[in-house]
């Protein structure tokens, strides 16, 4: 009889879970990049409140969804690199949605203000360990970063090839703590998306570049990644892909782009 | 049919008896009501007690569902991984090409991290509620145990939040490290949050030592700290015991505040001023992006920091129930 019960009671939960799902009106797959999770999320939300259409993602990184795509399992792929040659090649476009700024920020007493792409990869795989090596004081650097599986950091890795050889003293959990805790330090050195970074930290420019709006759209500032979708270029889209398509690259779709912390491209 | 004659007399007895019937239905139907009532009663009692019973079943519902969730979504990996790689492995890389999935040094700043805050917590806590029982005026216990209860209601969000804006960067200064964040600073907030569970635990067993213990010693001409330390604490020390493992548990299940000022870098606690990661903060860490292999993998973490909670738990229920002996 107890057991019963509580079997049932772990039933009904069970099936509760269920609840939500079905489909109507058609619906959009999109496929990939996991840094672009949280604007493709906000996007597909505001696009599922106002057409009804269901939307899914799923995060697979940006190689699979640029497979998924071409092998037509879903309707766009998501990859936050541009399309290499071969892959256009292949029979497949890309649109960027968004730029991916990082913004390389330390703390307001360090009289740094420049470094080389070059020097900031050096910063931190640990070849640099000082901040007097790069025309600062006379003090170690304290590297912060994100934790693994983050889009801020899987973007700032992948842009300055430091791919799982950061040698980190914290992985923060948050852009918010990155900017914290650098405030706090001066010798610290970390990295945020542009659109988050407050006064209460510095942001350097790169290879003399500062990391405004206007650089990261012209391609001038390099610590950045398009954001990308990815369709055939022979076969149309599904009337409810294209209806997200125009929905999510229409400039009315900005606002939401933006408050993702990344730069609308359109 | 013709109406049949009554006699006088019979007239009478026949008025009597329908009396005597109407009063014996009375009695019939009240017996009725009664036992209707009665059985009322006892249905109404019969579903209060599936009431209670069905609200007591949620919660045993809600462990056991815990539990299956765990041990169901925390197996795979662990099998995938191995057993021995997974416990003892050195090296925690996720997300790398090559993921390893080693939480030795988890299972092992856990540990560390939380005998430091056991080290420095429990004599602080357990001195204080010696004081607090025994030595302190009415005065100053009510308004220390009173700090003490506010102590116990700060979110743990706040103890992590000081810890980053002032512990870190004291340490820092202090002593002369590029950064505060460190297995040091967690054992420091985590020995400040078991204060409170330690003291007001042991301020319970303390309080609960008959007074003739004391009187009889202080008769026989000890001194009051003599009677404190040599007739009190080892009359309450199960209750001591039990506030120690208290703040076991309460120290090895803390990761919000522990993940704002430990550094959460994923390295073997080899030195007190190094960044390390906790098991709880390795689960809540990377959960919120992580997919595939390493979301399983954290899962697993989980089974292994349920399973040390047990292992508390049932120290601790050993403890009660001797001291309740």
């Amino acid at each position: 009889m107890k057991k019963m019960i509580t079997m049932m009671i772990v039933g009904v939960l069970a099936i509760s879970m269920l609840a939500g799902c079905g489909k109507e009106k058609g619906s959009v797959t999109t496929d990939g990049s996991t840094s672009m999770e949280k604007v493709i999320g906000a996007l597909g939300e505001a696009f599922q409140n106002d057409t009804g259409i269901s939307f899914t993602y799923n995060p697979t990184g940006s190689g699979s969804g640029i497979k998924a795509v071409q092998e037509g399992r879903c309707d766009i792929g998501l990859s936050s690199r541009d399309l290499k040659a071969e892959e256009k090649e292949a029979g497949l476009s890309g649109t960027v949605l968004a730029y991916d700024g990082i913004a390389i920020i330390i703390n307001p007493e360090n009289p740094v203000s420049d470094l080389s792409l070059e020097t900031i990869a050096k910063i931190y795989t640990g070849e640099i360990t000082n901040w007097s090596e790069v025309g600062g004081n006379d003090a170690e650097i304290v590297l912060i970063g994100r934790e693994a599986g983050s889009g801020t950091r899987d973007g700032f890795e992948s842009i300055t090839d430091t791919e799982d050889a950061c040698k980190y003293r914290q992985e923060l959990t948050s852009t918010g703590d990155v900017i914290t805790t650098v405030s706090q330090n001066p010798g610290a050195i970390g990295y945020a998306s542009v659109a988050s970074v407050k006064d209460s930290v510095k942001a350097v420019t790169v290879d003399g570049v500062a990391a405004t709006e206007e650089n990261i759209k012209n391609g001038s500032y390099v610590v950045q990644r398009p954001f990308v979708l990815v369709t055939k270029t022979d076969t149309p889209l599904s009337d409810a892909a294209l209806k997200f398509f125009t929905y999510i690259t229409s400039a009315d779709a900005n606002e939401i782009i933006s408050a993702a912390g990344v730069v609308p491209a359109n | 049919m013709k109406k049949r004659e009554y006699s006088p007399y019979e007239e009478n007895a026949k008025a009597f008896h329908d009396e005597l019937l109407e009063s014996e239905i009375e009695a019939v139907n009240l017996a009725r009501k009664k036992a209707s009532k009665r059985e009322w009663a006892k249905y109404t009692e019969k579903i209060i007690h599936i009431i209670f019973l069905l609200l007591g079943l949620i919660t045993v519902g809600c462990v056991l569902l815990i539990t299956v969730y765990l041990v169901i979504s925390g197996i795979p990996a662990i099998r995938e991984i191995g057993l021995v790689d997974f416990l003892f492995g050195k090296e925690w890389a996720s997300t790398a090409f090559e993921p390893k999935y080693g939480i030795l040094p988890f299972i092992l700043t856990s540990i560390y991290g939380t005998a430091g805050a056991i080290v420095i917590g429990v004599p602080v806590g357990f001195l204080t509620a010696v004081y607090l029982s025994k030595l302190a005026s009415k005065k100053v216990k009510s308004v220390m145990q009173s700090a003490v209860s506010l102590l116990a209601g700060i979110p743990s969000v706040v103890y992590g939040l000081v810890g980053m804006l002032v512990l870190v960067p004291g340490i820092r200064k202090i002593f002369d490290v590029p950064d505060g964040a460190s297995l040091f600073a967690a054992i420091i907030v985590l020995a400040i949050m078991i204060l409170p569970s330690i003291i007001k635990m042991t301020i319970t067993a303390l309080d609960a030592v008959p007074r003739e213990y004391e009187d009889a010693s202080l008769a026989l001409g000890a001194t009051p700290i003599e009677t404190y330390f040599k007739v009190s604490v080892p009359a309450a020390k199960s209750g001591i015991a039990a506030s120690v493992v208290l703040g076991v548990g309460r120290a090895i299940g803390e990761a919000m505040a522990v993940m704002m000022v430990a550094g959460n870098v994923p390295n073997m606690p080899d030195s007190l001023f190094q960044s390390v990661r906790f098991l709880t903060t390795a689960v809540s860490s990377e959960m919120a992006y992580s997919s595939g292999l390493q979301r399983q993998a954290l899962f697993s973490i989980a089974l292994v920091l349920f399973l040390f909670i047990m292992l508390i738990n049932a120290t601790l229920n050993f403890f009660l129930k001797r001291e309740k002996e």
